[in-house]
């Protein structure tokens, strides 16, 4: 049996699957935006988290509402949510990120009936302890919205209960990099993006069963001696919905070891403290991981993670796969390149839209940045 | 010398000589302030500008400079530059210019002087966090923000309190970056300036709601740089009164902004700097005058939450419940407002490709305004800055059969 048969069933109609999950655990499923939502808290209200990344459906409703620059990702969840598509939720959750969210949230809670609406207005910068107060003063805002709205109570209990469960999937997933790293050409790009995106739909309790199987199996496979050739590249960029990019960089002669993704390393790094105030644990971890451009900490600690990030892992090279219409990554974009200049690391852009260019193209593209890495 | 058209020149404000005389000052202070010894500041346009002023830190507005590379049509030129830089040709367009400006000193003034630290209040949009955090790499120099949390549908407690001390961490900032005490006693009176400045601008822009309108939106966008750029400045106060004195008596003569006004449109989003005069043309050709604006009175739309007894306290709200802090229904709400206050039989909005928080929600604030006050609409599709985003021809096209619609309904 193929041990991501579930993974792969949940990425390919993530509806499908949280309606049959929902009606077997009687949890009510609430979408997420981003990720910085506080899924914790979700979890410990009972709830079963998703995240929503958008279908692009053929209806074009979201065009009635939405100019043509917009991301396809903000566009692809107002198209759903118009079509009805994202009927199996009782709820979404709106974190403050970029401009582009801020109004989806205010599209939604104008136009989309139906399922309860949530703004947690996080601060956007996190380097200060104001803003670490703050953040706290949001969460807290947000588990008493929770309880109101699906009408529990989240205790201390339940709140220390979903860390541990969450540390334990972070850990999982942060062991499948790993395994990736250490035998890139052995297990397939597209593989590790089915497990990461899973992981933001599958019901949770069921993720941490059916997660150790599936990491198992990737254990099990052969380190494969193409790997001393092929060229280990690293990804970078905000979030990519299209695997198949994975398989043209294979197919090019590359493989990809790493990722600097709000989908990938930096929405499951970070471990939560067990111990003590767990609102104040958890915010403490989202004030500290790896930071998403439309979030300030610094002005240099994304290039400094990114170069060594690139380098502890063997990187030849990245590439930066960025959303068009993406303002905050598109602004980092110049300053992470120089930096990975400065270190010797070449980089190419790919920018991605609804569609993707035709294939030939692609796999030029990327053909020839692997030759010249 | 040609003749001077007694019908234009009595329409022609008279202030804006005085206005022109200002800011030519402010800039020669500003990029002399290296020899005078004195410290400038680069400040976003909703960033609070009153400590600055109680600071004597003279504050620079990369906005206002990106209305004048617009406005003087060196917008493309500094845009590619900044896309040869890397930044993509989606980003807003006052960024583009600025960051590659800083780099070659170009634009109509020569480039801005060189900041001694930059402020940035995020109330406007996410744009200036990450424009400020690239010119923060470029000079080198403290970077401070002043996080504005979104009210989404409603301004809580908590963002109270954030706010409040952060603007403590911006006094405690200005201290160290100027190396100097903080004067609360000249807030104080700065604030009260600055209050006074707004009641002013506001004044001068509710004289619109007379038929004929004595200014339109477009006299507005000119004369807006002063309560951006100068606000808590006696100055300013002096100039908006003659402004205020000025419109009266052009209230008293019957002296409208466009002759023979017969449409009160309504504008929404920023201006197109490069196609002001063009765009203003075209509506008074055919009599339509573009009374008010969403923009221009951003910057005194925060009097109702403010408090000149008490500045400081009150600055926390006025500076977080800005037009493009709130809700996409609570805007819909101010401009169907402004409709009625104006009396405006149409609305012209500028879906502007540069600016996020701004366009996105414009349509469902168009359906919004035709749902509750059945007024025609227009979309212009544009950008304030960069022209290859502008199409003439369409537009104009556009506009044509737009005033066709309001002739008709007038007609019936
Ligand atoms: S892809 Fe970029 S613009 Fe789109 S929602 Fe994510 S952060 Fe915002
Ligand atoms: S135009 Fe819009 S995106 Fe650009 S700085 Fe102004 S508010 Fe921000």
């Amino acid at each position: 049996m193929d041990p991501l048969a579930e993974f792969r069933a949940a990425v390919a109609d993530p509806a499908s699957y949280v309606r049959s999950a929902t009606a077997q655990s009687g949890k009510k499923a609430v979408g997420t935006l981003c990720s910085y939502a506080p899924e914790e808290l979700i979890y410990a209200a009972g709830a079963h988290p998703v995240r929503l990344f958008g279908t692009s459906g053929a209806e074009r409703l979201a065009d009635r509402h939405l100019q043509s620059y917009c991301c396809s990702l903000v566009r692809g969840v107002l198209e759903d949510a118009l079509a009805g598509r994202s009927d199996f939720l009782a709820g979404v959750v709106f974190p403050h990120t970029c401009d582009s969210i801020q109004r989806l949230s205010d599209l939604w809670r104008l136009n989309v009936p139906g399922a309860f609406h949530i703004d947690a207005v996080l601060p956007a910068r996190l380097d200060t302890a104001s803003a670490r107060d703050y953040l706290l003063d949001v969460l807290r805002r947000f588990r008493s919205d929770l309880e109101r709205k699906l009408r529990v109570s989240i205790s201390d209990e339940s709140l220390r209960r979903a860390i541990d469960l969450y540390n334990r999937i972070r850990e999982m997933l942060a062991r499948l990099y790993e395994l990736r790293n250490e035998n890139p050409c052995g297990i397939r790009g597209r593989d590790v993006h089915t497990i990461v995106k899973a992981s933001t739909i599958l019901d949770r309790d069921r993720l941490v069963v059916v997660l150790p199987p599936a990491l198992q199996a990737l254990e099990d496979v052969h380190e494969c001696t193409a790997g001393n050739k092929a060229k280990r590249v690293l990804l970078a960029g905000g979030l990519c919905d299209h695997p198949e990019l994975y398989s043209f960089i294979e197919e090019a002669g590359g493989v990809v070891v790493w990722d600097d993704f709000c989908t990938g390393t930096r929405g499951f790094s970070g471990t939560i403290d067990g111990d003590g105030d767990p609102l104040a644990a958890i915010a403490q971890r989202y004030a500290e991981r790896p930071v998403c451009p439309a979030k300030h900490r610094g002005i240099r600690e994304r290039a400094e993670h990114l170069v060594r990030l690139a380098k502890e892992k063997e990187a030849r090279g990245v590439v930066f796969l960025l959303v068009k219409f993406c303002d905050p990554h598109a602004f980092d974009y110049p300053y992470l390149k120089e930096a990975l200049d400065g270190a010797g690391i070449p980089s190419m852009l790919f920018e991605m839209e609804d569609q993707l260019p035709a294939e030939g193209q692609l796999r030029t593209r990327f053909e020839a940045f692997l030759e010249m890495i | 010398m040609a003749e001077k058209d007694p019908e234009k020149e009595k329409r022609k404000i008279k202030a804006v000589a005085k206005m022109k005389e200002i800011m030519t000052a402010y800039y020669i202070d500003a990029k002399t302030a290296e020899q005078t010894g004195k410290k400038v500041a680069w400040i976003t346009s909703g960033g609070p500008v009153e400590p600055l002023i109680a600071m004597d830190i003279i504050p620079v507005y990369p906005e206002n400079h990106g209305a004048m590379i617009g406005a003087s049509k060196m917008g493309v030129d500094l845009c590619t530059k900044a896309e040869a830089m890397g930044y993509s040709s989606d980003l807003c367009s006052y960024a583009r210019s600025d960051i590659s400006c800083a780099t070659v000193n170009g634009g109509p003034i020569g480039g801005l002087p060189r900041p001694d630290m930059l402020v940035c209040c995020t109330n406007i949009c996410g744009t200036v966090l990450k424009w400020y955090e690239v010119q923060a790499r470029y000079f080198g120099c403290p970077l401070f923000i002043l996080d504005t949390p979104f009210c989404h549908t409603g301004f809580h407690d908590e963002m109270r309190r954030y706010v409040r001390r952060q603007l403590d961490e911006y006094i405690a900032f200005l201290e160290s970056a100027a190396g100097r005490r903080f004067d609360y006693d000249r807030l104080k009176e700065v604030g009260r300036l600055s209050i006074e400045g707004q009641r002013l601008w506001q004044a001068v822009l509710d004289t619109a709601a007379h038929r004929p309108a004595p200014l339109s939106a477009f006299d507005a966008f000119f004369h807006l740089a002063l309560i951006v750029t100068l606000r808590g400045q006696q100055q300013t106060i002096d100039y908006y009164r003659m402004l205020l004195a000025e419109m009266n008596e052009r209230i008293a003569a019957g002296i409208g902004a466009v002759p023979d006004e017969r449409y009160r449109l309504l504008w929404d989003n920023l201006p197109v700097w490069f196609r002001t005069k063009w765009l203003s043309e075209k509506f008074a050709a055919a009599g339509a005058c573009l009374v008010a604006d969403t923009y221009t009175s951003a910057w005194c739309g925060s009097l109702k939450y403010a408090d000149e007894n008490n500045f400081l306290e009150s600055m926390a709200e006025c500076y977080t419940r800005i037009y493009l802090n709130i809700g996409v229904d609570e805007m819909a709400r101010m401009v169907v407002d402004m409709v009625d206050k104006y009396a405006a039989d149409g609305l012209v909005m500028h879906s502007n490709r540069s600016c996020k928080p701004y366009s996105l929600g414009q349509y469902d604030i168009q359906r919004l305004v035709q749902e509750r006050r059945g007024i025609p609409t227009l979309m212009i599709e544009a950008d304030m800055v960069d022209e290859r985003s502008f199409a003439e021809g369409p537009t104009e096209t556009r506009i044509e059969a737009f005033m066709e619609m309001l002739k008709t309904r007038k007609a019936a």
